[in-house]
């Protein structure tokens, strides 16, 4: 029965960002390598992060839980601004090679825009993210026990998985809001992303009580995609003749890069 | 980044899962024909945590639960044969059993040995005292249900009752318990047991499996269980010159020094044990100084592994007929063994024979009793002889009777049956022995205390000691200047049953083996002989400083002499005694003519595993 946990939360987590992958990302290589480029700049925040933290944890009084408490709420605030740092890194990083790209290419146009290289880079983000988040968790829930013997909450790994993928989306929705900000020198976006990342982080603050931490992440997430919609040039009329298979620009670009 | 435990910063397996420590496995053994035992699967059982609350509850496990397998927790009480043999038939739905042990010895008794112990190894068979065979006449053992030699598919722990037992009776009132005919819902409390164990089949299969010659990578999948036999002589007699010695004339004065229960590696064996051999050891202490007037030798000799089927002593006779031994069997002029001397409210002690042996007139069992029954006027203890026609009791001196007849006697505390309720079980302990220390007495001071159980050790070891004095020719006037020192047998005692490391015992130890003491009671068990087993480590410790002498030379010459003169003599460095108020010892060298040799079944030497 645990095996249905394990699988269930699996899916759950990495359903999404995965059927994204494979619908618009696998079968370009070059955005595979953005992707994967994305995901390890993520590893390298978490490391620094993950060194600052683990030194400061050494030094300090391991017996008082409220400096442990403390520690760990500046360890996610310091994670948090790290990431955004290497993101707006990334975001150089891009521009830079994006021009050597053109350079080399035999095409005048750039073999990839922007706009999907801000996507695909928070997507990788956002898996990377997504599983330092649960792949431990996922480990414990595949053995023959399950959460519950001192009395914890039974839905610890349903929430977990939840979480995960609301983060993995977020991530991407940053992505993609960080990188058009950035273009367009629109500071307070930028900003504002980091503010509502640091807000989910510390939202987290509040398990086990799962309904004040999943709730207020959902609506964060739903806000952020119509949000991102909206910086991706997407519009409720380019929406519907979407939805209703008549966009023929849409339904063109498949075969072109755009 | 997500901060899914910062409440409890507990990893989430600590959410998960409890650790039970203190617990003790049953293990698989193998014998020439069957495997007995319980053994786990490769990645261990998980169960239901089911509490039996009585024989009725087992409805519960074995037909009506509706989660089935079951890990059925027994309390002590319901740890019987009955109960074990319908958890063992109903093996689909057992996932494993754990026993709770309790804080007391129960009343009534409880030996999970069979009733005719080392029934097929002794000498009592169809061609040498058929009626005597399989316990016709006496069953020694009456208590005994068997269940150390059944073989189980699940995995049986037994639980110290602590805190941890707590826990998991709290886990199951709170989640499993069927209130008022409900089901119980998911999720339970659950339980996973591991002990997986290589060994399967007979010792045949298992030795042919460990020795596949063409892997590069040999798995031993089962070692024989041994270890050594200690043995030291009031004369020195050579060890390398193996075989018969001309003129020798020896008294064996023999002990058992292991013992066993269910469970792995537990075996306390007070009265089944640990008498038998500090009555040994206090008697050869008081025969130090005796040994210029006799004229036989005496010969101590402590087996190991005779609760196995005779391991100890059948290696001693098949090494003296080989000439693998010091000595041959015609040296040997009689047996005295020292069995279970633990003496009740009445002090008296039986002198078994051999009934068919002493029909034949060569062997002059009389004159041993009538030794015997001289070294005991005159004290607190009273000597008599059974029936002349009840057999021996499982005893070392059977196996010497199959070789060929000797005379000789166990000194035991029964007259029929056994009078140890807790025989071969985790039971036989220093509650048994009623070995009670107030508790307000510290370490120190309960090594010092005068139990009843040291009094009359003192005396049954005095009467053994004179006994052998008078066997081994030592003139009756002399007999009264032999007497053992009570001031030995009550650290000897508080050592393996209480616990083996204290001041008395540090002092014996060579320094580099100090560690091998161990702050609880000595476990009996003779374990597999790539491992050095605490009895035979204490046991040859204590008689070299018991029966040896100091000799006046510095470390490193003691260190030289055990190589140069290693025929005659065995030396050890000793740490001594403690200096008033400091650290430092007063180390020495002792002089003795203790020995070990080996203790493993001739079989393994023989390579015959079906006999």
């Amino acid at each position: 029965m645990t095996a249905a946990v394990f699988f269930g939360c699996t899916f759950i987590a990495f359903g999404p960002a995965i059927s994204l992958f494979l619908f618009t990302i696998a079968r370009e290589p070059l955005r595979v390598i953005f992707l994967i480029a994305g995901a390890f700049f993520w590893l390298v925040s978490l490391l620094l992060s993950s060194l600052v933290w683990f030194i400061s944890v050494q030094i300090s009084n391991k017996e008082s839980a409220a400096q442990q408490k403390g520690l760990l709420i500046f360890g996610v605030v310091l994670s948090v601004l790290l990431q955004e740092t290497f993101r707006f890194g990334y975001y150089k990083l891009l521009k830079k090679a994006n021009e050597g790209l053109l350079t080399l290419s035999q095409e005048e146009t750039m073999p990839i825009s922007i706009r999907q290289l801000a996507y695909v880079s928070g997507l990788g983000f956002g898996f990377m993210s997504g599983a330092f988040s649960v792949v431990n968790i996922l480990a414990d829930s595949a053995g023959p026990g399950t959460i519950g013997i001192h009395g914890d909450s039974q839905h610890y790994f349903l929430s977990s998985a939840f979480m995960t993928m609301a983060i993995i989306l977020l991530h991407m929705f940053w992505g993609v809001v960080f990188f058009d900000a950035c273009e367009k020198r629109c500071w307070w976006a930028v900003g504002l992303v980091v503010i509502v990342h640091l807000l989910v982080s510390c939202l987290t603050f509040q398990n086990p009580d799962y309904t004040a931490t999943l709730v207020p992440a959902y609506v964060i997430l739903f806000g952020m995609g119509v949000w991102a919609f909206y910086t991706a040039g997407g519009s409720l009329r380019n929406l519907k003749l979407c939805l209703t298979c008549k966009d023929k620009d849409f339904l063109l670009s498949n075969h072109r890069p755009r | 980044m997500i901060c899914s435990y910062c409440v409890s910063s507990n990893s989430v397996g600590n959410k998960i899962y409890i650790n039970l420590n203190e617990t003790f496995p049953c293990v698989r053994l193998l014998n020439a024909t069957h495997q007995i035992g319980c053994q786990s699967s490769f990645a261990g059982d998980v169960g239901v945590v089911h509490l039996l609350e009585s024989e009725e509850n087992l409805d519960w496990v074995l037909g009506s639960g509706p989660n089935p397998p079951y890990m059925v927790i027994l309390e002590s009480t319901l740890f019987t044969r009955p109960i074990m043999m319908k958890l063992k038939h109903g093996s689909q739905r057992v996932a494993g059993v754990v026993v709770v042990e309790p804080t007391t010895n129960p009343p009534d008794g409880f030996s999970p040995h069979t009733s005719c112990p080392n029934e097929n190894t002794g000498v009592y068979s169809e061609s040498y005292g058929p009626s005597y065979a399989h316990c016709n006449v006496t069953v020694w053992n009456p208590l005994g249900t068997g269940l150390s030699y059944e073989e189980f598919d699940f995995p049986i722990f037994s639980m110290k009752d602590s805190n941890d037992t707590e826990v998991l009776r709290r886990c199951y009132r709170e989640h499993n318990r069927a209130v008022n005919g409900s089901t119980p819902q998911y999720p339970l409390c659950a339980m996973q047991l591991f002990s997986h164990m290589s060994a399967v089949r007979d010792t045949a299969t298992c030795m042919r499996r460990s020795e596949i010659p063409f892997s590069l990578t040999p798995e031993e999948v089962c070692d024989p269980l041994g270890d050594e036999n200690v043995w030291a002589s009031t004369k020195p007699l050579n060890n390398t010159a193996k075989g018969h010695k001309e003129g020798e004339s020896v008294v064996i004065a023999a002990a058992k020094m292991d013992s066993r229960s269910f469970f792995f590696d537990v075996a306390p064996g007070a009265d089944g044990t640990a008498t038998g051999l500090v009555a040994l050891l206090a008697a050869a202490n008081a025969l130090r100084n005796a040994t210029a007037e006799l004229n036989r030798t005496i010969l101590y000799t402590f087996f190991h592994g005779e609760t196995f089927d005779y391991i100890g002593s059948s290696r001693m006779v098949y090494d003296m007929e080989n000439n693998q031994f010091a000595l041959d069997l015609d040296n040997v002029h009689s047996i005295l063994e020292v069995g279970q001397v633990a003496l009740g409210s009445n002090s008296r002690l039986w002198l078994h024979s051999d009934p068919v042996s002493r029909r034949n007139s060569s062997v002059n069992v009389e004159k041993l009793a009538s030794n015997l029954h001289l070294a005991a006027a005159g004290l607190n203890i009273s000597l008599e002889e059974p029936n002349v026609t009840q057999p021996l009791p499982p005893s070392s001196l059977q196996r010497f009777l199959r070789a060929r007849p000797i005379p000789g006697v166990v000194i035991e505390n029964h007259q029929a049956s056994f009078t140890n309720k807790y025989y071969q079980s985790i039971f036989d302990n220093a509650e048994s022995l009623q070995l009670n220390y107030s508790p307000n007495l510290t370490a120190e001071e309960q090594l010092e205390f005068v139990t009843d159980a040291a009094k009359n050790l003192t005396e049954v070891a005095t009467a053994v000691a004179r006994g052998l004095y008078l066997q081994a020719g030592g003139h009756p006037a002399g007999m009264n200047a032999v007497q053992a020192d009570s001031r030995l047998v009550r650290p000897m005692l508080y050592t393996f049953l209480v616990r083996g490391k204290n001041s008395w015992s540090e002092q014996l130890v060579s320094p580099e083996l100090a560690s091998q003491l161990k702050d609880r009671p000595t476990n009996f068990y003779i374990g597999v002989h790539q491992q050095m087993s605490e009895p035979r480590f204490m046991v040859q410790t204590i008689l070299a400083n018991l029966t040896g002498t100091i000799v006046n030379v510095t470390k490193e010459n003691c260190q030289k002499q055990k190589e140069d003169e290693e025929d005659l003599y065995y030396y050890q460095w000793v740490q001594g005694p403690l200096r008033p108020n400091s650290t430092e010892r007063d180390s020495f060298c002792v002089r003795s003519g203790v020995r070990r040799f080996a203790a493993k079944s001739p079989a393994f030497v023989l390579r015959e595993y079906t006999s």
